[in-house]
């Protein structure tokens, strides 16, 4: 049957009314990554104009060279260590201050402070709390008669010292994200826990509260994973990748190639990786958590 | 099986007493409904009852053994609450399941991926998977024991709930408006479900409502609560003919019954003017309460004129129809008596089935309205209950 005037006028009036909405997505997001995609395809610098294309060959140098690998096992192990962390300490703190009657609004404001904060700035601050001579850290440490601990400047304590910046950072927004959760749950659901049996804190929790949880777990997982493989602020402001690359993440290499060492193709081979596996995150809470969780 | 006795409770939250010493035995087997508005602490009575509240003071006794110290699980009660609290992440078997996996597993046998380990955990299994079905196969939800919470309409859901109580065989049900989220028709059908299961279970129920029909149709004794005392405690029938304060009178029956002003002069009772062949000790202003279906109206082809009234005992007064609502089996008139237009009046008749509504006593706004002052029920001006007794007619035109 043909199609009516009237209704190619409504297909027409909602394709223009998409328009603006899909060119913006064009442009700001899918634009940006098929120029980057096209960039890492060749050997463009920041320095010359002239440029030519060498096909995958920056991502076969990425195989080869050990920055990468380098990069990548230190973000990985910083990641390792920050995010169970931020997500285990919101719990607890989150489900520690719904219990609580008083002091619960001053407690709220006080741990999600520094999420407030501007991190860079911040971690001035955390740079002189931790400085190996006159820092506040180890001046407790010396005091308590336990030997001081070199933070940011050791090979092997300078990604635990970024990690618990960042655990201080962003532990305040996961505890009000699994707060939400926790206020969503109905009282009910306890009260029917206690008569049916499950009255102690380890029954309540695994039957009701973790449960109950899935979602908003779910969601602080893949946004605190995310989160701890951006790190790239700290590093630059407090180690610049140092001491002997012990804390070049992943971002700040990338920034390195292309900003330091003008290697704008690679650089750009480089965030089209960390897309993809940020990509991937995503993908698994879509994919096979999302219908875990949801009832 | 069991007796409940509540002494003295007291509850309050800050500065607001919720229950200001309730004391109620109930027996064993009986069906008790604590019916009231909403804020007049029947569900905060419930809940001291079950174990999740702690009065102030006061002592609950549940076959003579206090039992204010133990916590929900000792008390060997079961409840059903209002949106279910069914756990969504539970298949209906495991909802089912959980007061026996509670009540007969330790905790290692419990834990995820350490029950595994202990021999409980296996051994357990069949004696709980049975009691489940036999509950399932009782409340006919043996087809859903796979299917989650969501999947289920609210009478399913309701039925999970009964379930999840009866399953651990308890000595108390208590149930804190389980009707209130389903719909008119199935709140009927779950009514007389429940009614049965109560039948043929013998347990005690204690069930929480502010909806008198569900209040009346199922309980044994009705508790009628208000700003955190009783008003009243006895059987519907009672609570609907012989109310002790206007209170309950009013809260018991739909549509409310009638209030109109009535005066004592030496004992006798005028009402608009008119003596009363009806005496009540004292002097001063009563309050004459009148059913909507203890008003009868004069001449209406169509209606069925009450049995129990008696003609000849009768008080004529005209009566201004302001609306008529047509409930199929039955009619509701809305109006005024012509002689004391401030209060609003209502009668309610009984369709002959002969009634037209295009007829003469539908569409007249002039009636004369009947009153019979054996079904007056008199209150003093605080709302208490006053004794009256009808005198013989007296003759005719004296008034």
């Amino acid at each position: 049957m043909a199609r009516t005037a009237a209704e190619r006028r409504q297909t027409r009036l909602a394709y223009g009314l998409i328009a603006p909405a899909t060119f913006l997505i064009l442009l700001i997001y899918v634009g940006p990554i098929l120029v980057v995609f096209g960039m890492s395809l060749t050997d463009y610098t920041l320095v010359s104009d002239y440029y030519e294309f060498v096909g995958l060959e920056n991502y076969s140098r990425m195989l080869e060279e050990e920055p990468f690998r380098n990069a990548l096992w230190n973000t990985f192990v910083y990641a390792g260590f920050l995010a169970p962390l931020a997500f285990g300490l919101g719990l607890i703190i989150a489900i520690a201050i719904q219990e609580r009657k008083q002091f619960r609004s001053i407690l709220e404001v006080l741990f999600f402070l520094p999420v407030t904060a501007t991190l860079t700035a911040m971690a001035l601050v955390w740079a002189a709390l931790m400085d190996s001579r006159q820092g506040v850290l180890n001046g407790t440490l010396d005091l308590m008669g336990l030997p001081v601990l070199n933070w940011l400047g050791s090979p092997d304590l300078v990604l635990i010292s970024l990690a618990i910046i960042s655990l201080w950072a962003l532990m305040g927004f996961n505890m009000v994200l699994f707060l939400a959760g926790l206020t969503a749950i109905p009282k009910s659901l306890y009260d029917a826990a206690a008569i049916d049996g499950a009255d102690g804190a380890i029954d309540k929790f695994l039957r009701v509260t973790w449960p109950m949880l899935g979602p908003t777990a779910m969601f602080v997982a893949v946004t605190t994973s995310i989160t701890a493989f951006k790190i790239f602020d700290t590093v630059a402001v407090l180690t610049q990748g140092g001491p002997n690359r012990a804390s070049e993440v992943y971002l700040y290499l990338a920034y390195l190639e292309g900003f330091e060492y003008f290697n704008m193709g690679y650089s750009a081979a480089l965030s089209l990786i960390f897309l993809l596996i940020v990509f991937a995150f995503a993908l698994i809470q879509a994919l096979f958590i999302d219908r875990k969780v949801h009832y | 099986m069991a007796q409940l006795s509540l002494d003295s409770i007291k509850k309050s939250y800050d500065a607001t007493e919720v229950l200001k010493g309730v004391s109620l035995d109930i027996a064993d087997g009986e069906f008790v409904s604590l019916v009231g508005q909403s804020g007049c602490g029947k569900s905060t009575l419930l809940r001291i009852i079950a174990g999740l509240e702690a009065p102030d003071a006061g002592e609950v006794a549940i076959d003579g053994v206090p039992v204010n110290d133990l916590p929900p699980k000792a008390r060997n009660i079961a409840m059903v609450f209002q949106d279910y609290a069914l756990y969504p992440h539970m298949s209906v078997a495991d909802n089912l399941a959980m007061p026996l996996i509670m009540a007969r597993l330790p905790l290692a046998a419990r834990l995820p991926i350490v029950r595994h380990l202990t021999p409980k955990h296996r051994s357990e299994r069949p004696g709980i998977r049975g009691a489940v079905e036999k509950v399932a196969h009782q409340l006919r939800i043996e087809h859903l024991l796979d299917r989650r919470p969501a999947q289920l309409s609210g009478g399913q859901r309701q039925r999970v709930a009964l379930g999840r109580a009866l399953v651990r065989d308890p000595k108390l049900f208590l149930m804190d408006e389980p009707l209130s989220n389903l719909d008119a028709k199935l709140r009927v059908q779950v009514r007389k479900e429940i009614a049965e299961l109560h039948a043929t279970s013998g347990l005690t129920f204690i069930y929480v409502t502010h909806d008198q029909t569900e209040a009346m149709t199922m309980s044994d004794r009705v508790a009628l609560m208000q700003g955190g005392t009783f008003l009243q405690v006895g059987s519907p029938n009672a609570l609907y003919t012989d109310p002790q304060k206007l209170d309950v009178a009013k809260f018991i029956g739909s549509p409310e019954i009638n209030v109109l002003p009535g005066e004592r002069r030496g004992g006798h009772v005028a009402l608009m003017g008119r003596a009363l062949n009806l005496a009540i000790d004292g002097e001063g202003p009563v309050q004459l309460g009148l059913r909507p279906e203890a008003i009868a109206v004069a001449d209406a082809p169509g209606l069925i004129f009450p049995a129990e009234l008696d003609r000849a005992q009768l008080i004529e007064l005209p009566f201004q129809k302001r609306l008529l609502e047509d409930l199929g089996p039955e009619i509701l008139l809305h109006g005024h008596f012509a002689e004391h237009p401030e209060t609003d009046v209502r009668i309610r008749a009984q369709k002959s089935g002969k009634l037209r509504m295009d007829g003469p006593t539908a569409s007249r706004d002039e009636l004369t309205a009947l009153i019979d002052p054996d079904m007056i029920l008199a209150f003093d001006a605080a709302g208490e209950r006053l004794a009256a007794h009808t005198l013989a007619l007296q003759p005719a035109g004296a008034a």
